[in-house]
């Protein structure tokens, strides 16, 4: 029998958490059972593995052990509990559970569940990490920068207005399922910007953050192959992700797309990336993250930066427009815009835009002026632009930009 | 089977109507969705109330009573009338109060009565 390691253990946690508990959920119509029944089969793993190696189905064998455990507990409990006993007797066969079938079923409808819309959006966000992902509630709080019991409040309240409001256990209905889906994709999309964009906090955490957002759009993807909005959004998160070494220098600060060592980015994930995109275009569904993928996608392509098909990026962005418009839209077309007929009609686009409290408006306006040679304006929107961001490796490039500007006449 | 109260919310941004052509366009569209709450089955309870000026407070302060002129809270947001609903669960309570709302104009708060399952 192989050693079973620590990190094994952990990595298989992981993997395997969110399946038990969506099964021991559906068993039991109870998160917490769920959740305290699943934690003990791996403290169990976690003695009894190292001594006897990995049983052949690592998975089954904690959802089979978590299940019997819930069992126990529901009998020993007795009558206290009538409809969890109920639903335990139901399920008093001891023949393990099948890996698959109904149990991918539990996870899509465990993922439903914790990102429906009754729930706070910061709610739901904490209940997929911790119920899906398997991540402990202090990580959780330490990965978004709230105290460990402000988190640990947030998810008991979403456990019990899930229980009290009988927020349903199940993949919605057709009606409901595309706004539903789109909350789906908003958390996964969410914790993947906070991996990303945040440069607070532990830059471990944060990569984490990011592989379990993928992690997540995989799961749903493979469960809901048929919706291109999921599809698209993996695209997404691919091809952003690829970039993720050129993105930072060695000093910390953020190096922009136009300046990244492209042999940085990541061969694997672009060509996974790319080849989503394709599978989408042939669809011919779009949606706005596809068209965002898209857009990554032409990116990826373009060995340098020159290289770069702007003339595609501005058609998809006017597609965006179309179908999903909003002013940070606009403002990432008018950087397309500039690329292909120059600064100043990208200036007269963006300056409509109702934007003034966005930094990167005034950094977009301010790159924009710089090129006109209007550094005088252009060193007043790097001075709002810095007046309004708030991370500091952001901070540290708008600096770093605005005092490259030559010298500003008159100061 | 849980039971929900469906309430209806006036604010600035859903007023309650004053033009009495709205205000019979409301009850019209009110009494078909409550006919379509009784025939599904969903039907609890239901009731309009008029509005918080007409409201008294009364609270027991150690056997002895106060009453005051109400409404309880001053709030901009007013209390207009609620159903009672039957659903299986929140996903279809939540449909009826989509309808509701549309029926009646105004916003509708979704609640879940307690019920007599054992706390866990």
């Amino acid at each position: 029998m192989p050693a079973v390691e620590a990190s094994q253990l952990e990595r298989i946690f992981r993997e395997e958490s969110g399946r038990a508990v969506a099964t021991l959920v559906r068993l039991f119509g109870d998160i917490d059972i769920a959740e305290e029944m699943v934690q003990e089969a791996f403290v169990v793993a976690s003695e009894r593995w190292p001594e006897t190696g990995l049983p052949p189905n690592p998975g089954g064998w904690i959802t089979t052990t978590a299940r019997n455990r819930a069992i126990d507990r529901l009998r020993r409990e007795g009558s206290r509990h009538d409809r969890h006993a109920q639903a335990a007797r139901l399920q008093q066969s001891a023949e393990p559970v099948e890996p698959e079938g109904d149990v991918k079923d539990d996870r899509l409808r465990l993922i439903f569940t914790c990102c429906h819309p009754a729930l706070a959006p910061s709610a739901q966000i904490a209940l997929t990490l911790r119920l899906l992902g398997g991540l402990e509630t202090p990580y959780i709080a330490r990965a978004f920068l709230v105290p460990e019991q402000t988190m640990a409040k947030r998810l008991v309240r979403a456990k019990q207005k899930i229980r009290d409001a009988k927020i349903p256990y199940r993949v919605p209905r057709d009606a409901e399922l595309p706004s539903r889906l789109r909350s789906v994709l908003t958390v996964i999309y969410l914790v993947f910007n906070e991996g990303y964009t945040a440069s607070e906090g532990d830059e471990l955490v944060r990569a984490d953050l990011c592989a379990e957002a993928i992690r997540l759009a995989r799961l749903v993807a493979e469960l809901m192959p048929d919706e291109p909005e999921v599809l698209g959004l993996l695209a997404l998160l691919l091809l952003t992700e690829s970039r993720r070494a050129a993105r930072t220098a060695a000093d910390g600060t953020i190096v922009l797309l136009p300046d990244q060592d492209r042999a940085r980015w990541d061969r694997e994930l672009i060509a996974e990336g790319q080849a989503i995109v394709r599978r989408c275009l042939r669809r011919n569904q779009p949606g706005p993250y596809q068209i965002q993928a898209a857009i990554n996608a032409v990116h990826s392509d373009a060995a340098t930066a020159a290289d770069t098909d702007w003339g595609q990026i501005l058609r998809l962005y006017d597609q965006l427009l179309a179908i999903a418009p909003s002013p940070i839209v606009a403002l990432n077309r008018a950087v397309a815009l500039a690329e292909l007929e120059g600064p100043e009609p990208a200036l007269i686009a963006i300056d409509s835009l109702d934007l003034d409290r966005y930094h990167l408006f005034h950094s977009t306006r301010a790159a924009l002026l710089a090129r006109l040679r209007r550094f005088d304006e252009a060193h007043t929107a790097y001075d709002r632009a810095l007046a309004l961001a708030n991370n500091a490796a952001e901070r540290a490039l708008l600096e770093k930009k605005r005092n490259s500007l030559p010298t500003p006449s008159g100061r | 089977m849980a039971q929900y109260l469906l309430s209806v919310w006036h604010s600035d941004a859903h007023p309650i109507p004053d033009d009495p052509e709205t205000m019979q366009k409301a009850f019209k569209q009110v009494d078909v969705f409550n006919a379509e709450l009784q025939a599904s089955g969903a039907w609890v309870f239901a009731g309009g109330l008029h509005p918080p000026a007409t409201a008294t407070v009364v609270r027991d302060d150690g056997g002895e009573t106060i009453i005051t002129d109400g409404p309880f809270a001053e709030t901009k947001e007013q209390l207009g009338g609620f159903w009672i609903i039957e659903a299986a669960d929140l996903d279809a309570a939540l449909a009826w109060a989509s309808k509701g709302s549309a029926a009646c104009m105004a916003s509708v708060e979704v609640r879940p009565f307690q019920g007599d399952e054992p706390e866990s």
